[in-house]
């Protein structure tokens, strides 16, 4: 976990320059209304959800043959629900 | 003013645009982006004799466009190369968009303006209507005299824009410094070397150590980020003084009038003084000097350096004058000549301001004489101190038996 | 399946991630996948240049960045000639400076726009780039609009689509105009290389950025990315409308190699465009108490014209 944070200390670099790798200060999600479940007896480790993830989201867990969601950055697009070829994800409404 | 001086460097009659190529040559760039204007064109042509030739060996690119000039420029000066370009005029314009972000993005260009008036209707020959139309870009700018300055602002250019990262526009008139023939000491490699050490860029795009150039910056950080541009090209002027002294001792030219800023003749004690930029101050000097062989104390300011503008140079060397007459090679449509606005804008808060009158004369490279030059100076003489804004703005040269005789709109 | 709260976030890092979430893409955006698959293939030794546009707003808002690799952005229209003159840096620090700099030979260099920043405003740099040989893969991510100024049509809009600046109404069908065939035009520039894919085949993506960062010289990937917000449909769906597009030959998959088609992804049993139209609200308008027959033919009568040249059915 990257512990870069760039509003610390912030000023103005020359030129604006930006350090790489600092957006995931950002947690996008705080967007999402939806939030993958995996059935993790399900799963059959294929990683499909991870290849369709626009947000790195959904990567090997454990001993890498089960998938799981990083809750700090899904949005819930609900793409590894569709995508998932065993049905093992459900879009689950986040509680309010 | 540049002389060449009797010394051990070459000394060749050479045409502008091929000394000025000859000075980027001295300052070895990695990268020189080409694209042909006339008057500037014999810059490029030149570079490419001497890259076939092999004298120079970083990158020559034949881009397809002033635009794309300006484009490769910045992507080359972002990975750390030292990069040339040169225009004119429409060029000057069409380059305008990226040209405008280098400043932002602190990358130390250097671009030759052979200066030219801009369309419509369309003209090629020399006024100052192209680089005064970037000026809010947050570039340095220069401009030359004489073909010796013009050589000469290339090789200050590249060490003042590399020490600040911010570019540089080094400006030189249309024809009248392109296409003539003048004795230029060029700068030899040891000298230029010594002079101009390598750049060493704040940043690269080296993938040893990525960084993001070119964010975006939200309401609550851009004021912070013109701030910093606009304080890196006030404090220039420190780094200006100490490059045009340094400049003096490895070259021998010296140019450390004002710390680099304006260049004054005759102007010290001189009751009138006319201001002017460019080429036209060889004629300038010439009717200075008829003057003051009569008696008359006239004199002449001739600023180097318009951005970073020389606010407090020019009060300075106008305080105490009578009048001050500024000839000047453009005018911003709908109101004045962008300099003299910016002079009268200067002294506006100095003590013992002179009378100032514009004249705005020379436009797309109509000649001007001895003979205008002194109706001018008599004109500065007996313009009143208490100014009539009516009255301020002259147009000599101005044909009035072509012009409409009155507005007509529909 | 339980629901119970499930959070693995601690155990995951992005330690190897060259794009990083915290990007503000909208969910299920089809173009950040795009991006994502590139970082994937041409990995950290990479420098970006990149055109004003979604990918680029999302990803560098100061002092954020999504990009792992070496990255600039300059304006909208110059990222092919801001890559060349990179390139022409690396040209140049290779012969003179090898000991200060990393090789050509060592890295990649991606140059990446939108298909209004490539396919418009920004073809003068492209055709420059292509035409002078410059060392730089090319990327256009097609989600067929100015989607970062709120869907203004470009000229990679297909036929009958609504934008903002293509609208249907009494008069207008929406946009007028077919894709224009930036492939064929890259091609005839005389480039080795020149492919299209589509998200929805990360495989065939990645293969095809792989094969095209081994070629020196230019080479050029129009890559399909949709996008649930500009086209209007439900944000998971974007990988199947990615797929439906190449399956009813909406969108060809092909390489062009020196100038000459050699390979096409065919297709067997295309089906109906109606079956990708149906899904898009962009489309909505065909679809009313009377469906448009004349356009929905109009399109399918290009896209079975494409797929005869192309020879996609298979």
């Amino acid at each position: 976990m990257s512990s870069n944070d760039p509003y610390e200390d912030l000023t103005i670099t020359t030129g604006a320059v930006v350090e790489p790798n600092t957006s995931l200060v950002n947690k996008t999600g705080s967007w999402r209304q939806f939030r993958p479940v995996i059935d993790q007896d399900a799963c059959i480790g294929c990683g499909q959800c991870d290849t369709f993830c626009p947000d790195q989201a959904a990567k090997p867990i454990g001993d890498g043959d089960v998938y799981g969601i990083d809750l700090d950055y899904c949005k819930g697009c609900g793409i590894c629900e569709a995508e998932c070829p065993v049905d093992a994800i459900e879009m689950v409404r986040e509680e309010a | 003013m540049a002389k060449a001086e009797e010394t051990e460097d070459e000394t060749e009659i050479l045409k502008g645009t091929s000394a000025v190529a000859k000075g980027v040559m001295s300052a070895d760039p990695d990268v020189v982006s080409a694209y042909p204007i006339t008057p500037q064109t014999g810059v490029v042509e030149k570079l490419s004799e001497l890259f076939a030739d092999g004298k120079m060996d970083g990158e020559f690119i034949k881009v397809d466009s002033e635009f794309n000039a300006a484009s490769t420029c910045i992507g080359a000066s972002a990975a750390g190369a030292r990069v040339f370009s040169a225009t004119s005029s429409q060029g000057l314009k069409l380059m305008s968009e990226p040209l405008f972000t280098a400043s932002g993005m602190r990358l130390p260009i250097v671009m030759a303006v052979a200066n030219r008036s801009l369309s419509a209707p369309l003209s090629i020959w020399a006024d100052h209507t192209d680089s005064f139309a970037e000026r809010d870009g947050g570039m340095i700018q220069f401009y030359a005299e004489d073909v010796q300055e013009a050589v000469d602002h290339v090789l200050l250019g590249y060490k003042v824009a590399e020490t600040v990262d911010l570019p540089v526009i080094s400006t030189f008139d249309g024809f009248i410094l392109t296409h003539v023939q003048e004795p230029v000491d060029l700068p030899d490699e040891s000298e230029t070397s010594e002079f101009l050490p390598p750049r060493d860029p704040t940043y690269t795009l080296d993938p040893s150590d990525p960084k993001t150039m070119g964010a975006y910056a939200r309401p609550e950080h851009w004021m912070e980020t013109r701030y910093e541009v606009h304080r890196a090209l006030n404090e220039s002027r420190d780094v200006i003084a100490a490059a045009v002294e340094e400049f003096a001792d490895v070259f021998g030219r010296d140019y450390t009038e004002y710390g680099g800023m304006i260049d004054t003749y005759r102007a010290e004690d001189a009751d009138y003084v006319l201001l002017a930029l460019g080429s036209i101050a060889g004629t300038i000097r010439e009717v200075v000097d008829d003057y003051r062989a009569r008696g008359e104390k006239v004199g002449m300011v001739r600023p180097r350096i318009f951005r970073p503008f020389p606010a407090e140079a020019l009060r300075d060397a106008l305080a105490g004058k009578e009048a001050v007459g500024i000839l000047t090679k453009e005018v911003s449509p709908g109101y004045e000549s962008a300099l003299a606005g910016e002079v009268k804008a200067a002294l506006y808060s100095a003590d013992d301001r002179p009378a100032v009158q514009d004249f705005i004369i020379g436009l797309a490279g109509r000649d001007v004489t001895k003979d205008e030059i002194a109706e001018m100076i008599e004109e500065t003489k007996a313009t009143e101190r208490e100014m009539d804004f009516a009255d301020e703005e002259s147009w000599p040269q101005l044909r009035d038996e072509i012009v409409n005789e009155e507005v007509d709109f529909k | 399946m339980s629901s119970e709260h499930q959070d693995h976030t601690d155990e995951i890092t992005h330690e190897d991630d060259l794009w990083n979430p915290g990007h503000r893409a909208c969910a299920g955006c089809g173009p950040a996948l795009a991006m994502k698959y590139v970082t994937e293939v041409a990995g950290e030794d990479t420098i970006v240049a990149n055109a004003t546009g979604c990918m680029e707003v999302v990803s560098t808002p100061y002092p954020e960045s999504a990009w792992g690799t070496s990255y600039i952005h300059n304006i909208f229209e110059n990222a092919a000639s801001v890559a060349a003159g990179v390139e022409a840096a690396y040209q140049s620090f290779d012969r003179r400076k090898p000991d200060e700099f990393t090789s050509m030979d060592d890295m990649n260099l991606v140059a990446i726009g939108g298909d209004g920043a490539t396919s418009d405003i920004g073809f003068r740099a492209l055709s420059g780039m292509l035409e002078r040989g410059h060392d730089v893969l090319y990327i256009m991510y097609d989600n067929e609009a100015y989607m970062n100024t709120g869907i203004q049509r470009s000229s990679q809009t297909p036929f009958g689509a609504e934008t903002t600046t293509s609208p249907p109404g009494k008069e207008s069908v929406g946009n007028d105009t077919h894709k224009k065939d930036v492939a064929s035009i890259v091609a005839d520039h005389g480039v080795e290389y020149v492919a299209t894919s589509s998200i929805a085949y990360p495989q065939d993506y990645k293969d095809k950025i792989e094969k095209a960062l081994e070629i020196e010289g230019p080479k050029f990937i129009h890559v399909y990315a949709p996008c649930p917000v500009g086209w209007n449909f439900e944000a998971d769906k974007t990988v199947e409308l990615a797929r439906l597009a190449v399956e009813t030959g909406i969108f060809p998959v092909f390489e062009m190699e020196d100038g000459e088609l050699t390979d096409v992804r065919t297709v067997k049993d295309r089906k109906p465009v109606e079956e990708f139209l149906e899904h898009q609200g962009r489309f909505e308008h065909l679809f009313g108490d009377e469906k448009d027959e004349e356009t929905i033919g109009e399109i399918q009568s290009f896209v079975d014209g494409r797929a005869e040249d192309l020879g996609i059915d298979g």
